[in-house]
């Protein structure tokens, strides 16, 4: 019997469950080794050769190395996970979630100040 | 015997830890988070507990993938606080209740919840960032602590109405304690907020002050959302949410008790990408 899953058709939102978490595995255990401030360094001095000691797919290799937050978590990265990446990049966790957006740092920002994100957004507004 | 004499919600926002720990509270974005809760730091010290029960969640800090437990209460006499990757906040060691924690454990286990024992655990922003916005800068945290972690990053996260139940548990648990202690209870996480994907930055203020009503007035009622109505209304970290209820499931009405009263409630948007809650509640 499939399990319950009233979750899945919410506009660009993924959520960590089971299923995810298997997928990204080692992508996520890779971004807690960056909680240590030697591995942080290590993954500065050479990403590719850092991430190469991970059994990580080629396709999640490829999303950390280009910053691509939204395809990491479609390969199952976690947001909170992922966000040690950031930290090591220098990143806030406002810059961070704005980067899956679209809209540009300062946008963003704006668009917090302004009250946030509506619940009824729907994806396709910017499309308009 | 010990007793729950208040319990106290807050939002953990990463970035108010870092406001503080980088001297921009005056700043005027800052000042209007910060000024919510210069209230709760004179009522701090007025009713100063000597211990508090702390619900906060991991952030993929002290559990990784290789274990995670839905409920863990931390048993340690003292907890570090952890490097997240930007380096461990600059802020006092967390002092734990051994003797309290470890009798909390047995008798909520006995009542059916089974709680994972932790006896060591770094404590991340969940934890700290309320410590800081109630207790301001000291060189020692003023009380003790016992932390309890609850996994709302893996789903499925426990119902509200499970924490709720879990709550009026920890109440029992905590007044079966021999010793005189003055325990607060403190949900912490929430609100509304979205941290991924093309959806983040949600925020959804009328959910959210509804939300405060409903924990003041219909707790029981409030514990029977389900887990989609808090991702679609209030994002997919909004769900940290439920831990709130623990606390509200402690409070003395929920056990046939006196109404509890209203000391101070405080909203505001944003801290970075979240809606800022924060409430008092005195038995």
């Amino acid at each position: 019997m499939s399990l319950d899953k009233p979750y899945a058709g919410i506009p660009g939102t993924t959520i960590f469950d089971a299923e995810q978490s298997r997928k990204g595995y080692w992508l996520n255990q890779f971004c807690m080794s960056l909680m240590k401030a030697e591995n942080r360094e290590k993954f500065k001095a050479d990403e590719r050769g850092y991430l190469d000691q991970w059994p990580m797919t080629e396709d999640q290799k490829l999303a950390v190395l280009s910053r691509d937050l939204n395809r990491c978590i479609a390969l199952g990265g976690n947001i909170y996970f992922l966000a040690k990446i950031g930290a090591t990049d220098g990143k806030s966790f406002q810059q961070m979630a704005g980067s899956m957006t679209g809209m540009s740092e300062e946008a963003y920002r704006d668009m917090m100040i302004g009250g946030g994100r509506p619940a009824t957004w729907t994806g396709k507004e910017e499309k308009k | 015997m010990a007793r729950i004499t208040a319990s106290v919600y807050t939002s953990h926002v990463p970035a108010i830890g870092a406001a503080m720990d980088l001297g921009k509270t005056q700043e005027p974005y800052w000042q209007k988070v910060f000024s919510g809760y210069d209230f709760s730091r004179q009522w701090i010290k007025d009713n100063k507990p000597d211990v508090v029960f702390l619900v906060f969640n991991d952030h993929a800090t002290a559990f990784s993938l290789d274990i995670i437990p839905t409920f863990a209460i931390g048993t340690a006499a003292e907890f570090q606080v952890a490097d997240e990757g930007w380096g461990p906040r600059p802020v006092p060691k967390v002092m734990g209740a051994p003797d309290l924690a470890a009798h909390i454990a047995h008798s909520v286990i006995q009542q059916d919840f089974d709680l994972t024992i932790v006896n060591k655990m770094d404590v991340d922003h969940g934890l700290t960032v309320p410590l800081s916005l109630m207790c301001g800068q000291p060189k020692e945290w003023p009380f003790k602590v016992i932390p309890f972690a609850v996994n709302v990053v893996q789903y499925p996260v426990p119902s509200g109405m499970r924490c709720f139940r879990l709550g009026q548990a920890i109440r029992k648990a905590v007044e079966s304690f021999d010793e005189d202690l003055n325990v607060q209870i403190w949900g912490t996480g929430g609100m509304s907020h979205q941290l991924q994907g093309p959806r983040a930055g949600l925020i959804n203020k009328e959910w959210d002050n509804r939300f405060l009503d409903r924990l003041i007035e219909d707790p029981e009622g409030l514990a029977g959302v389900n887990h989609i109505e808090y991702v679609k209304e209030a994002g997919s970290e909004g769900i940290e949410l439920v831990m709130w209820l623990i606390a509200r499931g402690a409070m003395a009405d929920v056990a046939g008790g006196r109404k509890p009263t209203l000391k101070h409630r405080f909203y505001h948007v944003p801290a970075s990408n979240t809606a800022v809650g924060h409430m008092i509640l005195e038995n």
